[in-house]
């Protein structure tokens, strides 16, 4: 069976004044369905890049990237929108709601963009909400929050529209430990229980040592670690 | 939630803001309303003139007045169909902060020269009928609460002595740039007392009002009349009541001017204080803008995201602007002296030019944020802290 992420020879570069700077360099990393891979490494390792590129969001310099059969590499903007909307849930560490909607409107929004209907919507974002444990903040604003249930709010949005994958970059990084492991054990259960794939950055060793597979980038080269 | 929904609470994200600039479109909304209608007031003579009407005045100055024979002579231009003549006649009515036009007619002519006067047959032949009749325009009968049958009485200034008008009918203008202030009597009332008087004025008149059968041969028959007068003591120039309107106003052609380009300096205004806003509002969401479209929404969303935000302010501002364009005209009107303008009304064209100016700076306002969110990279823009 072949692999749900499929990434080879991928390198990315980028030019910053007339300097040439290599993020990325040769990497090959395959990433199965159901998957929970952390990303470690420092710094300027590509780790983020690496996030970026799996998530359809930055577009490598050489290399395929092949993921639910789609070479994403070669898909326009408009068609690379349309598939990031179907197959990626985005965790981001500063959660990025919106601060004039409530939890449940930040939770639909992905949802504007699929067919459904609005009593759909509503049971969708409903749902999403009470699998997140938020189902009494739904009319609260991101301000009326605790950090961590701000970032509980962005996992829902990520589920709502039921993507094969979610990309989480940092996604404890700005959280106390209790409300981080919190948020990782809300990641455990969608890749246990939903069987959802999961790709992980992190700083943070115990956060990463919730994943099934740590992969360590240095300089832009991946290195296997080994499995949890 | 809709697409409009998250529009209009984007559009009102910062309420101080978005009311500080909605109150600036709405101010320079009625600035530029004010405006445009003071200038339409000021053309609306030459709105209102007709294309087949002549005036034939005293070549050295309209205040030099005319020999009733030439009268004839016109006529007998071919290519034209009708004569008319007024006089202007001046007076005190109450008195001097009175003003209205007051002119002597021919009745028999006045009505087929000027049909967007409207009176009842009834009216018009008791107006006929009696010598010192008159009719008034439907707002200055408003203004002095006159009514059919009622006397009016004058002091007379370029023609003294006291005078009195009967008046036997109200006319309604045609539409509302046409004037309804006037007042009209027979110019044969006024001769005759001249004729007693001043013997000197009599068979005179102010100037003549010719009605020609083809707009397109006005030049050739203005040339043909004053070519008839050619070095008599009274020489003529004649011209369209446009052109004879627009002497008038041209006059304060500089004025004019500068109002007009004022009214457009405001739109600029209005453009400079919304793209203002939306600039700044845009670069507050650049991260926002790139989480919209890590989840999926393209540049087409983006589009209607913010150009919705900056039309919901600039329609909001119009809309706001205009609905207090009405009351503030009306009263502006009131401070003005009576009969100043005698068209004082805010055109159609005036809320379509407020309207569509504000949707067109919508659009405007939009431009530089919308091209910053569609070639915004998400990752730059994930990264931006402001």
């Amino acid at each position: 069976m072949s692999a749900l992420i499929s990434i080879s020879h991928l390198t990315k570069t980028y030019k910053r004044e007339k300097q040439e700077i290599t993020v990325l360099n040769d990497v090959s990393i395959d990433i199965e369905q159901g998957d929970f891979v952390a990303l470690m490494g420092p710094s300027g390792s590509g780790k983020t890049t690496l996030l970026n590129i799996i998530a359809g969001i930055d577009r490598p310099t050489q290399g395929e990237v092949m993921i639910a059969g789609t070479n994403i590499g070669v898909l326009t903007e408009t068609e690379l929108a349309k598939w990031r909307s179907r197959h990626i849930g985005f965790i981001f560490q500063f959660y990025n709601l919106i601060p004039v909607l409530t939890a449940f409107e930040n939770v639909e929004l992905p949802l504007m963009l699929t067919p459904l209907s609005k009593s759909e919507r509503r049971r969708q974002v409903e749902l999403a909400l009470s699998v997140v444990g938020l189902s009494d903040r739904m009319d609260h604003y991101p301000r009326q929050l605790s950090g961590g249930q701000e970032q509980r709010v962005a996992i829902a949005r990520a589920i709502a529209s039921d993507p094969d994958i979610f990309v989480a970059d940092e996604p404890t990084g700005d959280l106390d430990r209790v409300s981080a492991e919190e948020i990782l054990t809300l990641l455990e259960r969608l890749n246990k229980e939903f069987g959802k794939t999961i790709v992980m950055v992190t700083h943070d060793p115990s956060a990463a040592n919730r994943a099934r597979i740590i992969h360590h980038l240095e300089k832009g080269d991946l290195i296997p670690q080994g499995q949890s | 939630m809709s697409m409009t929904k998250l529009i209009v609470k984007n559009a009102f994200r910062h309420t101080l803001r978005v009311l500080l600039t909605i109150v600036g479109i709405s101010v320079a909304v009625v600035a530029f309303g004010m405006l445009r209608t003071v200038v339409t007031a000021w053309n609306s003579g030459v709105a209102a003139s007709s294309p087949n009407r002549l005036i034939v005045r005293q070549a050295v100055s309209f205040i030099f007045p005319l020999p009733y024979a030439y009268k004839e002579k016109i006529a007998g231009i071919p290519g034209v169909s009708t004569v008319s003549w007024l006089n202007w006649f001046g007076g005190t009515y109450i008195d001097k902060d009175q003003f209205f036009a007051r002119q002597g007619c021919d009745p028999e002519t006045l009505l087929s020269l000027y049909p967007e006067y409207k009176l009842t047959s009834n009216e018009i032949s008791a107006f006929k009928t009696d010598r010192s009749a008159c009719i008034v325009g439907i707002e200055t009968a408003k203004r002095y609460g006159l009514k059919i049958g009622d006397i009016m009485n004058m002091e007379g200034d370029i023609y003294p002595g006291s005078w009195q008008f009967t008046v036997k009918g109200i006319y309604t203008p045609r539409s509302k740039t046409d004037d309804a202030t006037q007042m009209f009597f027979h110019w044969e009332y006024l001769n005759e007392r001249m004729k007693q008087d001043d013997p000197t004025r009599a068979d005179q008149v102010g100037y003549y009002v010719v009605k020609i059968n083809d707009p397109s041969r006005s030049a050739e028959i203005s040339q043909k009349i004053d070519q008839l007068f050619k070095n008599s003591a009274a020489e003529t120039k004649t011209e369209t009541e446009g052109q004879f309107q627009q002497g008038f106003v041209s006059s304060s052609g500089a004025i004019i001017g500068a109002i007009n380009i004022m009214s457009y300096l405001i739109i600029g205004i209005i453009l400079l204080v919304l793209c203002n806003t939306m600039i700044m509002t845009s670069r507050e969401r650049t991260r926002e803008y790139a989480v919209l479209k890590s989840l999926g929404f393209t540049g087409g969303h983006l589009f209607a995201f913010i150009a919705g935000e900056a039309l919901t302010i600039s329609m909001l501002g119009a809309g706001i602007g205009i609905a207090l364009l009405i009351p503030i005209v009306q009263g502006f009107e009131s401070f003005l002296p009576r009969g100043w303008f005698p068209v004082f009304i805010i055109e159609t064209s005036t809320y379509i030019l407020a309207g569509s100016s504000a949707l067109i700076v919508g659009v405007i306002a939009a431009i530089i944020p919308l091209y910053r969110a569609l070639t915004m990279k998400i990752v730059d823009g994930l990264r931006f802290t402001g």
